[in-house]
């Protein structure tokens, strides 16, 4: 039986903390890839950066959350994406879950990508987000990076890299 | 994740299409994951029917959906509908991804859980992100899907349509 949802490359953050995870020479054999990532911040961060192929630039999404007490959307023209880890001042040792799906990546079209993010606290703030979010770039995807905007991420976030072949 | 995560079928259109049909699926799996990554000719929505045989065109569907437009977010159903769901897409890179329960067992109705993604056009003036829950009211396995556009919009050269099969066991 093939198996063809793969693992490319799988992080977990040592007890330094790590202001980036960064995924580099990912192989043009599969079909699409998917990102599963748990994160927390070393500080009141709800969001990280992505980056393909090392840039933060000519991204765009639309967001929708819902945070507990009401839902709504957003459009963003970068690459931020929002509610994706845990800020320190929660419950401890709670993590966001995390999972961005991107078809076609060595493909020439532009990027788009597909995820979705939680995060719970047992109080108040908690927030999930669906996301539709493309890159502008014909370029092949080669390398995946998660950035902190601020701080670090904490000991023990993960994040893995699955490729996925349709034969 | 599954490590049965099998490839059934995978097409590129190689000219515009407004549909796509996948048939004579193995009722081997447990679950199935279709991935569609593509343009349109034009703005429409994609929908999606599925039957045991042929595809049932019937009022036999009904959708729940929560999107959002950028500006708010919102929901909306429909009930003895004649597709499977309905997702606006437009002439930029969609993508959705639909996972179907237990597919083919032939006791229960059968039901699917959609993300679709349409990004924002050049000038921002269109783009949707958005989920669904799908229900198609017939007992019968699954063993064929037809992807396709409500006012008849073509899928462009290079979409592509991929099914997987997710094996419990």
């Amino acid at each position: 039986m093939a198996n063809t949802f793969e693992l490319i490359s799988s992080v977990t953050v040592g007890s330094g903390g790590a202001a980036s995870i960064d995924f580099t020479s990912i192989p043009a054999t599969y079909t699409d890839l998917c990102l599963v990532f748990s994160l927390r911040s070393s500080d009141g961060s709800d969001y990280c950066g992505l980056k393909f192929n090392n840039s933060s630039s000519s991204f765009s999404s639309r967001q929708i959350y819902g945070n507990g007490s009401g839902a709504g959307s957003t459009t963003r023209s970068n690459n931020d994406l929002t509610g994706s880890q845990t800020p320190s001042v929660y419950t401890s040792n709670v993590f966001s879950n995390n999972a961005i799906y991107i078809p076609n990546y060595t493909g020439s079209a532009n990027k788009s990508y597909s995820r979705d993010s939680v995060f719970e606290n047992n109080g108040t703030n908690a927030i999930q987000t669906l996301e539709a979010g493309i890159w502008s770039n014909t370029s092949a995807i080669n390398q995946v990076t998660l950035v902190h905007p601020s701080a670090t991420f904490v000991q023990y976030s993960t994040a893995t890299l699955y490729g996925v072949s349709n034969a | 994740m599954a490590s049965t995560y099998t490839p059934i079928a995978t097409t590129t259109l190689g000219s515009a299409a407004a549909s796509y049909t996948f048939t004579s699926i193995p009722s081997t799996y447990t679950d199935l994951v279709l991935v569609f990554s593509g343009t349109l000719s034009s703005a429409d929505y994609v929908c999606m029917r599925v039957g045991n045989g042929s595809i049932d065109t019937g009022s036999n569907y009904s959708h729940t959906d929560l999107s959002g437009n950028g500006t708010s977010a919102s929901s909306s159903r429909s009930s003895n509908a004649t597709y499977f769901f309905t997702a606006p897409m437009n002439t930029n890179q969609n993508n959705m991804i639909i996972n179907f329960q237990n597919y083919s067992n032939t006791t229960t109705n059968k039901t699917a859980l959609l993300r679709w993604n349409t990004p924002l056009t050049d000038g921002g003036a269109t783009g949707v992100v958005g989920a669904e829950v799908a229900l198609w009211r017939s007992t019968s396995a699954i063993n064929q899907i037809r992807v396709l556009t409500y006012a008849g919009q073509n899928f462009n050269t290079g979409s592509t349509f991929t099914l997987y099969g997710i094996q419990a066991a």
